[in-house]
């Protein structure tokens, strides 16, 4: 598993560099950091302190939103779901992805070029536009198959993991093609085919961008508001659609919305952070030629 | 890696006659040449298969529409819409009538919003990484802290940002009025001219960490011998950034830049969920106008021949920034 | 080999997560055919009126229950948040699967009924749920075109009142406000120490819209003509949109209100940080940011002048609610018993005492919880001097463009540009000119 470089850069270091580091990084670490601290001092002031003037400190500090949030809205529930939809479209995005890529970084074949263009401009197109001819299409498929799709996870789960394979196979393509054609030719001369090299060799060799690949699928799928809030109903509801539910015809509960957001990314920002150490040697090899 | 590159091995990969008889227990009787040739098609064909239902026939459909003159009357049954020929596109491009006026407003709007937020999200990306370059105390947490905004939830993150921006509740005014006095009074961020900056610090926020992943991840490849060799040369640590830093990079940032450029112009869920569906005149992204003008008054024809002039013109900017990147980066490289 | 069964094991999860994937979620209702609605199971698409979703859910469920219990009918109820409301009805109404009963936000009756999508109520139908004479004549005059059979049957009805406190009134000696000039005297009192007369929802078109529409009367001048074109800048619709504007640039209403758009008015006329609002039945919003109700009191909206009748009087558009039946429904006759089972008397009283609204049905109207001095206010307003928004199928667009443009209005007063009747036509002119050529 590569490893990223640690050792002192031969760079001499003068002084103005270093401090020129530590001002821009604190600066930019305030950056990142203040909105995070709102959801925080938010989440923990009731609703009449959080809709008065901003207090840097809460005068009075309730966990009572924390309590609140799963009962306003089935915020579990949601979190179920979109836990489902977004893991599963990962996975059989990256499985599709990892195919695709295979074949278009190993073979040339006649409608490669077209099979990349058409796969990079669908990048371009608003996603408004085809909700509702996706919508459609869905429902004919429910009236001439019986599978229904719209309203259940399968349909998203179908959509988020479309929507993450142009990127996802654009960077797989560029990440196999750094991964030495000797070692497919090893392995068949051990006997395997071409799916045997795949594999037992580039796929072992691509981990790190696949991590990459993961990450970037599963972000898509969590987030995703428009399609999720037109192809859910109650019961499959996602997250990103649940979490406006805290804005009710009377109130918006802004002191929940913070909680729940809270509650909700802290598995994820876990997670991210426990790869991103194989993102970052994933995005290289992939990116530079 | 925009466009696919030959394989640096120059041979045909594929199954050779190694592949004997011998292994294959249920394999169909399938000529060995005859699977050499449909394989690379059968690892594209789920790809394809998904790409066409859920992308491409949609985005055809879309065009079709387009043409049409689907109005709220016709939604229940869009075969019985008339065919409008080129009448919506004619709308939308008159840009003397307030309709035309409006979308290309918008359009303005739009290509500086991205402007400004690709270049400052680069920009701070880039600044970051060379400074995180070397290892010093601390740098891991800090590293692992500023993808927290690229972690969050999109819609979390905005809203947070929304509710800082609140004219009197909001933290942004309390520190600039209340605590620092640099406002004589508390100016409005989510109306008013105001507003479109508001909307660009919020991208900044949450791309930039994706800048900076790929940056950090681009500068890992460079030769340390070119380091040394400058250095030997007297080269100081400013200098080195600008003659080897930067244009090793120019690769991570071809494919960087035009990713989030397209992502940045298709945006939709900020400025939704910072300004709802009327959005301020000064900050009216084209992504939430041509919603205005479809998804909320049901008229589907003239919102599908806006976005396949989206669509158009952003295939063009494609084609002509690869076209001028890869020749530079041939350049650079001759 | 290896890879053969790797290829397999994977195939095999691949179908088993596809198939487990599958499960949740539901389509449209099963099919009851014949003569006989008992087994037959709606889908009802309720709108969010409660503190919540799951509030709805819990003022919904027993009443649903009832209703299996007494006709064996049961329907799946499903709350659904404005936010998604109009796109979920649109889904279903483009690919002709959705519910069979849907709540719908009265305004949309005419949308909806061009789209063709809703089941007209016509003198049968009308009959299956008791007659159309048992509804207040201003709620089905909102749930369609003039003309026409409606699209949808009343279901709650809120209208707008004038909400002042009075605490702050007394302690100036001010008694509420019957014509405009006397409100803004009144603000103008009022607006002393960081307190301001009135609180405005600026950030939000409907919001706006609602107000114009209503000035606008007063005004004598309408926004749609007979054929249905728009007229938005005759110089009555220019005055209206200039008086509500003027709020913040005369500084009667604070700056910060322009960018109001998700209820803070209510939160700041709540803590007393402005005296008076115009709002749609409030009372169970105001208890719930703490302001008890004997703290505040409400009067129809003011008029140009004292006493005016007609036109000149409309103080409030006609709020609320319908209910409606899509017309592909395969229940058609377990919807419409439904329909009749909400519209019911007894339910009616239920559900409007819950919600805070206000039956329209005049039978229900006469329960002691609508007696309340705010609810007997709006009540009269409803019966005497409502008028309901447009009933053109552009209505949504209407919303959209004049909505917008009042909310930029107030959005260039808030940042101290000058408010005329030239700046303000031109906005109008420019919202009129976005509206679709027919």
């Amino acid at each position: 598993m590569p490893r990223i470089p640690t050792q002192p850069s031969p760079m001499a270091q003068p002084r103005s560099f270093v401090w020129t580091r530590r001002v821009v990084l604190t600066l930019l670490l305030v950056f990142v950091l203040v909105p995070v601290y709102v959801m925080l001092s938010s989440s923990l002031k009731s609703l009449s302190g959080v809709q008065g003037s901003f207090q840097w400190i809460p005068h009075h500090i309730t966990a009572r939103p924390y309590i609140d949030i799963w009962k306003t809205i089935p915020l579990a529930h949601y979190f179920m779901n979109s836990l489902i939809v977004s893991v599963s479209a990962t996975l059989f995005s990256v499985a599709v992805a990892i195919f695709a890529s295979y074949g278009v970084s190993r073979y040339r074949f006649p409608g490669r070029r077209l099979f990349t263009v058409t796969v990079l401009s669908t990048q371009m197109f608003p996603g408004i536009l085809f909700l509702l001819p996706l919508y459609l299409i869905f429902v004919n498929i429910g009236n001439s198959t019986g599978i229904t799709l719209n309203g259940s996870r399968l349909g998203l789960i179908i959509t988020y993991l479309t929507f993450s394979l142009p990127f996802s196979i654009w960077m797989l393509v560029g990440y196999f093609d750094s991964i030495p054609r000797d070692l497919d030719e090893a392995a068949k001369v051990d006997g395997c085919g071409p799916m045997g090299a795949l594999f037992r060799v580039v796929v072992p060799a691509a981990v790190p961008g696949i991590v990459a690949v993961c990450v970037y699928a599963f972000m898509t799928a969590w987030g995703e508001v428009l399609f999720a809030s037109v192809m859910t109903n109650e019961s499959t509801r996602t997250l990103a659609v649940g979490l406006r539910e805290y804005a009710t015809q009377n109130d918006v509960y802004w002191n929940q919305v913070m909680a729940a957001s809270l509650v909700v990314s802290v598995p994820v920002v876990a997670g991210f952070l426990l790869l991103q150490r194989y993102l970052v040697a994933g995005l290289t090899a992939g990116a530079v030629k | 890696m925009a466009a696919t590159a030959p394989p640096r091995s120059a041979s045909e990969a594929g199954p050779d006659s190694g592949k004997s008889a011998g292994r294959g227990r249920l394999r169909p009787r399938v000529p060995a040449r005859l699977r050499q040739l449909s394989l690379p098609y059968l690892l594209l064909l789920p790809a394809l298969a998904l790409e066409l239902l859920i992308h491409i026939v949609p985005m055809v459909f879309g065009i079709i529409i387009s043409f049409k003159g689907l109005t709220l009357f016709f939604i229940h049954n869009w075969k019985s819409a008339p065919w409008t020929g080129f009448d919506n596109y004619k709308v939308a491009v008159k840009i003397h009538q307030p309709i035309g006026q409006a979308l290309l407003h918008s359009f303005w709007v739009t290509i500086a919003f991205t402007v400004l937020s690709v270049a400052l999200s680069w920009l701070i990306g880039t600044v970051a990484a060379i400074l995180m370059q070397d290892s010093f105390r601390g740098r891991a947490v800090l590293r692992a802290v500023f993808l927290v905004p690229y972690a969050l939830p999109v819609y979390a993150a905005v809203i947070t940002w929304t509710f800082m921006f609140q004219q009197d509740t909001g933290l942004v005014n309390h520190v600039l009025h209340d605590q620092l006095h640099l406002t004589s009074n508390k100016p409005f961020w989510l109306i008013g001219g105001n507003s479109f900056w508001a909307l660009v610090i919020v991208s900044v926020w949450k791309s930039w960490p994706f800048a900076f992943l790929a940056l950090m991840a681009g500068l890992q490849n460079i030769p340390r011998e070119l380091y040394e060799a400058a250095a030997m040369d007297g080269a100081g640590v400013w200098q080195q950034i600008r003659k080897i830093t930067l244009p090793s990079l120019r690769a991570v940032n071809q494919v960087l830049v035009l990713v989030l450029f397209l992502w940045t112009f298709n945006d939709f869920n900020t400025p939704y969920v910072m300004f709802g569906q009327a959005a301020p005149h000064q900050a009216d992204l084209i992504s939430i106008h041509i919603y205005q003008s479809s998804f909320l008054t049901w008229n589907f024809g003239s919102g599908s021949a806006m976005s396949v002039l989206l669509l158009l013109f952003l295939l063009v900017v494609t084609a002509v920034y690869l076209l001028i990147t890869s020749r530079r980066r041939g350049d650079a490289d001759a | 080999m290896r890879t053969n069964r790797l290829f397999a094991a994977t195939a095999l999860v691949a179908a088993l997560g596809l198939a487990a994937t599958a499960c949740g979620g539901s389509s449209d209702s099963s099919s009851g055919k014949g003569g006989s609605t008992k087994g037959v199971t709606l889908t009802y698409w309720a709108s969010n009126q409660g503190t919540s979703l799951d509030n709805d859910k819990q003022v919904l469920t027993p009443e649903l229950k009832k209703f299996e219990q007494q006709t064996g009918i049961h329907v799946k109820l499903e709350v659904i948040g404005w936010a998604d409301l109009l796109n979920r009805i649109l889904a279903a109404t483009t690919s002709g699967q959705g519910p069979d009963v849907l709540n719908i936000g009265n305004t949309w009756s005419a949308s909806l009924q061009a789209t063709g999508a809703l089941l007209p109520w016509d003198s049968a139908n009308f009959q299956a749920i008791g007659g159309k004479d048992r509804f207040a004549a201003s709620a089905i005059a909102a749930a369609g075109a003039a003309g026409k059979d409606p699209a949808a049957v009343p279901l709650y009805s809120m209208g707008y009142g004038l909400y002042y406190n009075k605490k702050m009134f007394a302690d100036a000696g001010l008694k509420p406000p019957t014509t405009w000039a006397e409100l803004d005297a009144d603000a103008k009192k009022l607006t002393t120490g960081g307190h301001y007369g009135i609180a405005v929802e600026g950030g939000n078109p409907t919001e706006n819209v609602h107000h114009a529409f209503v000035l606008a009367k007063q005004h004598g001048a309408d926004w749609f003509d007979a054929s249905g074109k728009p007229t938005f800048t005759g110089a009555g619709n220019v005055a209206a949109v200039k008086q509500y504007v003027d709020f913040i640039a005369d500084g009667l209403a604070n700056k910060g209100d322009a960018e109001y758009s998700q209820n803070q008015t209510i939160t700041d006329f709540a803590t007393g940080k402005a005296a008076m609002m115009m709002w749609q039945t409030a009372s169970s919003s105001i208890l719930s940011h703490g302001m008890k109700s004997t703290d505040y009191g409400v009067v129809p909206v003011p008029t140009l002048t004292a006493g005016a009748t007609g036109d000149q009087g409309v103080t409030s558009m006609v709020a609320g609610i319908n209910i409606s039946v899509f017309k592909n429904t395969k229940n058609k006759d377990a919807a419409v018993k439904f329909v009749k089972f909400m519209t019911s008397t007894p339910e009616q009283k239920i559900l409007n005492k819950a919600y805070g609204s206000i039956p329209p049905v005049t039978e229900a109207q006469s329960d002691p919880a609508f007696q309340t001095p705010d609810l007997k206010t709006i009540d009269g307003v409803l019966q005497h001097s409502a008028a309901p928004m447009p009933q053109v199928p552009n209505e949504a667009q209407f919303e959209t463009t004049v909505g917008t443009a009042i909310k930029d209005l107030f959005a260039d007063a808030a940042n101290g540009k000058a408010i005329t009747d030239s700046n303000v036509k031109s906005a109008l002119e420019k919202a009129q000119s976005q509206m679709p050529a027919s």
